[in-house]
């Protein structure tokens, strides 16, 4: 700990101090510009952005950081520089009349000079050190310097005052940019100017592959700092040069466990109940026709339904054609764009190389600064890069996206031909999120089928849905997995049909049993009082008889009692008859 | 040396205007200055106009007359202009650019 404290507080001390450039992502890569004081070089070939990129540095110093600065040029005059960066919204004639900026056409004709003998620059140094002091300038450009060697015979000479006017430029403390024509073979410059710019070269590259432009930039050689060795893809429009510096990113990104909804309530149900995180990648792919444009489009309008910002990028359709399809699933996307919070970019994906569609994608997101963005498909761009190619540039935007908390959705076309789904463009290692669509095709009939292959972080449901596109939007429903396996579509409803008329039959019989159950127990019952009836009167009979019989005893005991007593009375006065 | 009889019918024409630009007194510029005076008086005598200039004394002017190297002869007249550089002292080149040979 205390180590590492001490060799960051020593680097730190022996850091060179640095000139920044202005010039988006350049500083990035440098680690804060070009060396401060020291002359830089930078070359490429012809028609690479030299001259602009020397001049930008020039104009942003200038109007950014304050430090005026001296553009000689040995190649373009004043007013032709002038003019070819006008379109960049540089004013070059403002500047100068500001004293800001100060160009020197340095014109030199081999024709009309005759060499007598020993001379040197003098001239140039008297007017490069006039020029700066002039407006007093930290920045100084020179454009092309090479081009005295065309102009001049005498190497020897020229390559004496060369190295003299670096360590001149030196003294005089001012950040300078030379730019060279890149020569043949390996050499950076036609005339080996790098062999006297030691501290900072910087390599600009114009590549056509498949006849699809792309620029490129790479630092060579940074004496005495930390750099980004990768060649960087840059992009030359009507603000000037962006370079796009992606490795300069680390795995060091906020994570948010913030959960957004995608716009279907069954879908984030099946993404436990909440939706994706922000700032996740989510990658819808599936079959042509399967409603991953309608997935997109969902997302999108539920972003801008939270007032969120969202930019839709479409590689495929045109803006208007999205807006009029989705207003079939009522989806209104163009109430958001008026309000201002969607914004449709399309291209043709050939428009520009791939690090071209980065950079441009790289420079919309930072000026809109939305909250979610969305690639419709990814698969197009494939017609200008190859699928590793692709998957670079994939990998750079999501990471840039995530560094900037943004949620992204790309759609992805899969063949059905291709077997292994695992491979599509070679992103879904990437994304946080895969969604898949797929056709079923099953009882003479297409449905679709959606499925959740993978979303990190959190519970997520692992059954196949089926999808379906109304009127009325987009929903999901559960398939019907029966005795013979998953059931879609019309079959789905017929297989619901089926088991409706079977509870009602069933309902039936039950009520129709119930019937005959009270039938039965009222016959019983019928029955049961019948006997009872039948028992009561052979009860009473019985005990009719009984009665009569108990009468019976009675009548004659008290009869017997009566005769008795008379005989008695008889015996009392006869004697004889008590015995019989 | 069969040329130069030529070179007085030009002298007759016009008069030289010769502007010569140095740095201050620095060896290239001492040497330039002496052996140019050396070839006018031998080729132009009379004929001349020849203006020295030292252009760490006007640092302008090097932009408006596109020096770069020095020292730097601009012949204006007569003719097209004509630019030398260096200390002169390549005789045959120096008359060549003059025109004299």
């Amino acid at each position: 700990m205390s180590t590492a404290k001490k060799n960051k507080s020593t680097l730190h001390y022996q850091t060179l101090p640095k000139t920044e450039t202005g010039i988006i992502g350049l500083d990035e890569i440098t680690g804060g510009g070009l060396p401060k004081g020291r002359p830089s070089l930078i070359c490429g070939e012809a028609g690479c952005g030299k001259t602009l990129m020397s001049l930008e540095f020039l104009v942003r110093g200038a109007i950014q950081f304050n430090e005026p600065g001296v553009f000689m040029a040995f190649e373009e005059k004043a007013s032709e520089l002038t003019m070819n960066v006008a379109s960049m919204g540089f004013d070059l004639d403002k500047l100068q009349a500001e004293k800001k900026v100060k160009l020197d056409y340095v014109h030199i004709e081999r024709s009309e000079i005759e060499e007598t003998g020993e001379y040197n620059l003098e001239g140039l140094f008297i007017r490069l050190s006039h020029a700066i002091d002039s407006i007093k300038a930290k920045r100084v450009v020179l454009d092309t310097l090479e081009n005295l060697f065309s102009g001049l015979s005498n190497q020897t000479i020229l390559r004496a005052e060369l190295r003299r006017m670096f360590q001149w430029l030196k003294d005089k403390g001012v950040t300078a940019i030379i730019t060279g024509e890149k020569g043949d073979g390996d050499s950076l410059t036609r005339q080996g100017l790098e062999e006297y710019v030691s501290d900072c070269v910087i390599l600009l590259d114009h590549r056509v592959i498949n006849q699809i432009s792309t620029r490129r930039l790479r630092i060579i050689k940074y004496r005495g700092s930390v750099h980004g060795t990768n060649e960087y893809p840059f992009l030359i429009d009507e603000e000037g040069i962006s370079v796009l510096p992606i490795t300069s990113l680390g795995l060091e990104k906020e994570v948010s466990s913030e959960r957004i909804s995608s716009g279907i309530p069954a879908m984030d149900a099946m993404l436990g109940g909440k939706g994706f995180f922000r700032g996740s990648s989510v990658l819808v792919s599936g079959t042509a026709g399967t409603g991953k444009t309608s997935i997109a489009a969902y997302f999108a309008n539920e972003t801008c339904k939270r007032k969120e910002k969202c930019i839709y990028f479409a590689f495929e359709e045109s803006p208007k054609q999205i807006i009029r399809n989705m207003h079939s699933i009522d989806v209104d996307l163009q109430k958001h764009i008026d309000k201002g919070l969607l914004q449709f970019h399309a291209s043709r994906p050939t428009l520009h190389g791939l690090e071209m569609h980065l950079v441009a994608m790289y420079k919309i997101i930072k000026k809109f600064k939305p909250r979610a963005v969305i690639l419709d498909p990814i698969t197009n761009l494939i017609t200008v890069g190859s699928v590793s190619e692709v998957k670079a540039m994939l990998i750079r935007l999501i990471d840039f996206l995530q560094e900037e908390q943004i949620s992204v959705m790309f759609t992805a076309l899969t063949l059905n031909n291709i077997v292994n789904e695992q491979t599509d463009e070679g992103v879904s290692s990437l994304v946080d999120a895969w969604i898949l669509v797929r056709d079923i095709e099953f009882n003479g009939e297409r449905n679709r089928g959606m499925y959740i292959m993978k979303s990190r972080g959190m519970k997520h449901s692992n059954q196949v849905r089926e999808f379906i596109i109304t009127d009325k939007g987009l929903d999901l429903v559960e398939v019907y997995l029966g005795p013979d396996g998953v059931l879609t579509g019309s079959a789905r409803e017929a297989q619901k049909l089926h088991e409706q008329t079977g509870d009602v039959l069933r309902d039936f019989a039950v009520s129709s049993k119930d019937r005959e159950l009270i039938r039965k127990r009222k016959v019983l019952e019928a029955k049961i009082s019948n006997l009872q009836t039948e028992f009561e009167s052979a009860e009473e009979e019985l005990n009719k008889i009984y009665q009569q019989e108990e009468l019976i005893k009675q009548v004659t005991r008290t009869t017997r009692e009566e005769i008795t007593n008379r005989r008695r009375g008889e015996q009392l006065i006869k004697k004889g008859g008590k015995n019989e | 040396m069969t040329e130069q009889p030529q070179v007085p019918k030009y002298k007759k024409d016009e008069t030289y205007q010769l502007r010569l630009f140095i740095t201050g007194a620095s060896p290239n510029s001492t040497r330039a200055i002496s052996n140019l005076k050396e070839i006018c008086e031998k080729f132009l005598k009379g004929n001349y106009e020849l203006e020295i200039i030292d252009v760490h004394q006007q640092p302008l002017i090097a932009q408006a007359e596109q020096i770069v190297a020095l020292p730097l002869l601009i012949k204006k007249g007569p003719g097209a202009e004509r630019r030398l550089i260096g200390d002169m002292s390549d005789r045959e080149k120096v008359l060549r650019g003059l025109g004299l040979s």
